[in-house]
C-alpha cells in the first residue's frame, strides 16, 4: 500500500439506515484496501449525523418493499456508524458536512457527531475527489 | 488441513461481510511480522474480501479450507 492510491468519494444525501449502510461498507471496503476516502454529507445524510442521532431509526428507502423492510431490519450486520469508525480506523477517512446543507438545516459544528470531520464547500469536496471517482448514494 | 502452527484463531462466523475481514486486519495489526492468523467465516464475501486484501496488504494467503457452512482462511503477517 506504499503507492498513493486514488481516492474514492462518496456523496452521501440520503439518510435512510439501508443506503447509509451501503455506502459506510463501501468506505470501509476502500479503506481497507488502502484507499483515501472522502464523504460529504447533504441534506438527509446529513441529518442523519446530527450529535446524539446516529443511533436512531432513520427508516428504510423507499424502494424497501413491505417484504423486503424487515429482513433488512432483522439482518445482523453492524451499525453504519460502526461501519465508519472502522473505515477511520483502517484508513484515510475524511467526512465532511456540506455547507449549504448545514445552512438549510441551521446547523453548527457543535450539532454533529465527532465522527464529522469539518465543514467544506463544494468546490473543496471536488478538489479533494480529484482524479478518483465520485458516487452519489 | 495440513498441520500449520496456528497462533491465532478468529472465529468470525455469523458475522456479516465485511466483518471478518476487518477483524483479521485489526488482529494483523497488533500481531507479530511472521505470525499465523486463522480466520473461520461463513460470509460468502470473504472468499474474495480476503484474498484480495492480503495480496494488497503484501501478506501471505498460506491456506483457503472449505468446510461445510463456513471456510478456513490460514495468512501469514508478513511485513
Amino acid at each position: 500500500m506504499e503507492e498513493q492510491e486514488r481516492p474514492l468519494s462518496l456523496v452521501l444525501f440520503s439518510g435512510t439506515d439501508d443506503k447509509l449502510t451501503a455506502a459506510s461498507v463501501l468506505a470501509v471496503g476502500a479503506a481497507a484496501m488502502g484507499r483515501p476516502v472522502n464523504i460529504f454529507l447533504q441534506y438527509y445524510a446529513l441529518d442523519a449525523f446530527r450529535a446524539g442521532r446516529l443511533h436512531e431509526d432513520h427508516k428504510l428507502s423507499p424502494e424497501a418493499t413491505g417484504e423486503q423492510a424487515p429482513i433488512v431490519r432483522a439482518h445482523p450486520g453492524q451499525h453504519w456508524s460502526d461501519l465508519l469508525h472502522q473505515a477511520k480506523d483502517v484508513g484515510e477517512v475524511d467526512i465532511q458536512a456540506c455547507a449549504l446543507s448545514m445552512d438549510m438545516f441551521h446547523l453548527k459544528r457543535e450539532d454533529l457527531d465527532g465522527l464529522v470531520d469539518g465543514i467544506e464547500g463544494v468546490a473543496a469536496f471536488i478538489a479533494s475527489a480529484a482524479e478518483g471517482q465520485v458516487v452519489f448514494i | 488441513m495440513s498441520t500449520i502452527q496456528v497462533d491465532k484463531t478468529i472465529d468470525a462466523r455469523g458475522m456479516a461481510c465485511p466483518g471478518p475481514l476487518m477483524n483479521l486486519i485489526g488482529a494483523i495489526r497488533q500481531g507479530q511480522v511472521g505470525q499465523v492468523f486463522e480466520v473461520l467465516s461463513s460470509d460468502e464475501g470473504s472468499k474474495t474480501d480476503i484474498p484480495a486484501w492480503v495480496a494488497k496488504a503484501k501478506h501471505e494467503l498460506v491456506e483457503f479450507v472449505q468446510d461445510s457452512g463456513y471456510a478456513h482462511f490460514i495468512v501469514r503477517k508478513a511485513r
